[in-house]
């Protein structure tokens, strides 16, 4: 179990790598990535800014609820920081467990509880030169934090 | 000073922005809370900060009743947003 911050490009193959075992029949792969519109406004790019002491300990701390609920020590997470350009990845959930319905509920519950907890902003910038701090209480963005997410299988 | 702590405030994304300063110190009496450090923080720029944002003490979400001590570091959380 392990999770991090970091400020280069997230190597998903080298996480994969990490929680795969002998004992796991399945590996899930949740990655968040930097979408091209928010709210109806074209994005070119989002910069992540942390609280980074207490982001790693909130994101620890899920890992432990996780590997407590489902049972699977075998999970990373990581989260980048900086700026990013479109498609690229800001967070990347792996786990690996014996069967593959406790694996996927693993990553989905993990991303959900980061969502929640982990002090980690992103500052949009829009087609238009402006910049915003984006606020998942307010308005649609508050609609879009209550839908569900998207989870690739591997 | 007797009688009196010193804490920092840390501010971020947009609080940090409205106050143009990730850092605030703060001079309180002995005794004070969590909620007492926001109102200073706020103090300075009502506008800026709602009334009860969510916070941290010492790297920990905490309450506003929270006592401080001495170099305790309060966190004023805006709305998370990670992933």
């Amino acid at each position: 179990m392990r999770a991090a911050l970091v400020t280069r490009p997230i190597d998903v193959s080298a996480l994969i790598t990490e929680v795969t075992d002998p004992s796991c029949g399945a590996v899930s792969v949740f990655l968040g990535t930097v979408r091209n519109v928010n709210d109806g406004k074209p994005v070119t790019g989002i910069e992540y800014k942390a609280y980074e002491a207490m982001a790693v300990r909130e994101m620890e701390g899920a890992l432990a609820s996780v590997r407590e609920r489902f049972g699977t020590s075998h999970i990373v997470m990581e989260h980048r920081l900086g700026l990013l350009g479109l498609g690229e990845v800001s967070v990347a959930i792996v786990a690996a467990h014996p069967h593959r319905h406790a694996a996927m509920d693993a990553t989905r519950t993990a991303i959900e509880e980061i969502k929640k907890t982990v002090p980690i902003w992103k500052l949009e910038h829009y087609a238009d030169g402006t910049r915003e701090w984006v606020d998942p209480t307010r308005g649609a963005q508050a609609v879009e934090q209550s839908a569900p997410v998207a989870e690739v299988v591997g | 000073m007797p009688g009196r702590i010193e804490v920092k405030a840390l501010l971020f994304a947009s609080y940090a922005d409205a106050f143009g300063s990730g850092e605030m110190p703060l001079l309180l009496e002995a005794g004070s809370t969590v909620g007492d450090a926001v109102a200073a923080v706020r103090a300075k720029s009502p506008a800026a900060i709602p009334p009860c944002p969510l916070v941290a003490l010492n790297e920990r979400y905490a309450g506003y009743g929270d006592v401080l001590a001495q170099g305790d570091e309060v966190a004023l959380i805006p709305p998370v947003a990670g992933g």
